[in-house]
């Protein structure tokens, strides 16, 4: 597969998935406030993965649209990274989770407005200020449940450790990335772990967090398509429609 | 819930409003927090807007039943009232 669409893609699956698993948490949220929140964020990520999957399908020529993408690919053909597919868990696993990535998230999109493809450069720009304003909640609520009560720092150290294991994913760069380098599309790894290092040690300072040591053993394989068990539930439910009924206009 | 966070009265306004009006209430715990909420109940993320969270409880209003005392007066003088200037068509917004 083409390495930029390849890259699209996994732009594209990390929005979506994550999109979707913050969806599931609609009336859910720990108060009417959150819920909002939680859904805005999952509609602004719902929007990115159209751009990125809309861009990935015009690029591969072989008529797939960001619908056919979404929902009539299976688990092997999905790219994003594993950190997204986890479960929502607790509301600190589901911040947790949602601050690990955006973290990533900000520096990454902060860097592709400068990339070479103009397309991209664009997409980078829109989602900019939706990513900033995430990046800026969810490092603010990991400071209020980390130094909070007693028990709330227990549960927020508790997601950390869990979901550090699936941080480093997104910094092992493989041909795809490496050719994304090359051709002055994306940053280099190195610069943006140090970068999502920085960061999340400043909010983990402040949040009276232990941060796991960051040379700990990483999983890996979202990007090639191996996943972990999560995932195909998550896609047996999003695309059972899409399934049942193949090709309905809706 | 409502026993750990306060009520916030919260007035937008939006990108070509004059004036800051009330748009409704939320709970929150603290100010930050009644103004990340505020953006994400009331308004949507349109660009350019202002926003103001003030503690309900900081809020004196007045009381129904001072009415007479407080609107009766103006309301019983026709010559308080503006309305005897015609004022020319030229003038806007008035």
């Amino acid at each position: 597969m083409d390495h930029k669409v390849n890259y699209l893609l996994r732009l594209g699956d990390n929005a979506l998935v994550l999109s979707q698993r913050l969806s599931e948490l609609c009336g859910k949220g720990p108060a009417l406030e959150e819920d909002m929140a939680l859904t805005n964020v999952a509609l602004d990520l719902l929007g990115q993965a159209r751009m990125w999957l809309g861009y990935a399908g015009e690029l591969e020529g072989q008529g797939r649209d960001e619908d056919r993408l979404a929902y009539l690919r299976d688990a092997h053909d999905f790219r994003n990274v594993l950190l997204v597919e986890q479960p929502n868990g607790n509301y600190a696993h589901t911040l947790m989770r949602q601050f690990f990535f955006d973290t990533w998230h900000y520096f990454l999109i902060g860097a592709l407005t400068k990339s070479s493809d103009t397309r991209i450069a664009e997409i980078a720009e829109k989602s900019l200020k939706e990513v900033t304003y995430h990046l800026r909640r969810s490092g603010d609520l990991i400071v209020r449940l980390g130094d909070g009560t007693e028990t709330s720092h227990r549960y927020t150290q508790t997601a950390a450790d869990e979901l550090w294991m699936y941080t480093g994913e997104v910094f092992n760069y493989d041909d795809t990335d490496q050719a994304m380098v090359a051709a002055g599309i994306a940053q280099d790894a190195a610069m943006l772990r140090q970068q999502w290092l920085d960061h999340v040690s400043d909010i983990f300072g402040e949040a009276t967090l232990a941060m796991p040591p960051a040379d700990a053993w990483m999983q890996k394989g979202g990007k090639q398509g191996r996943h972990t068990e999560h995932l195909g539930y998550l896609l047996a439910e999003m695309q059972f429609l899409q399934r049942a009924y193949p090709g309905a206009e809706w | 819930m409502s026993k750990e966070w306060p009520l916030w009265e919260v007035f937008i306004r939006s990108q070509h409003g004059l004036a800051h009006k009330h748009v409704g209430s939320l709970h929150a715990p603290d100010a930050e927090m009644a103004i990340n909420n505020a953006r994400d109940v009331y308004t949507r993320r349109n660009e350019g807007v202002s926003i103001w969270v003030v503690r309900a409880a900081d809020i004196v209003a007045s009381s129904p039943a001072d009415k007479g005392a407080l609107f009766e007066p103006s309301n019983s003088k026709v010559y308080r009232h503006p309305t005897f200037f015609p004022m020319p068509e030229e003038v806007k917004n008035l």
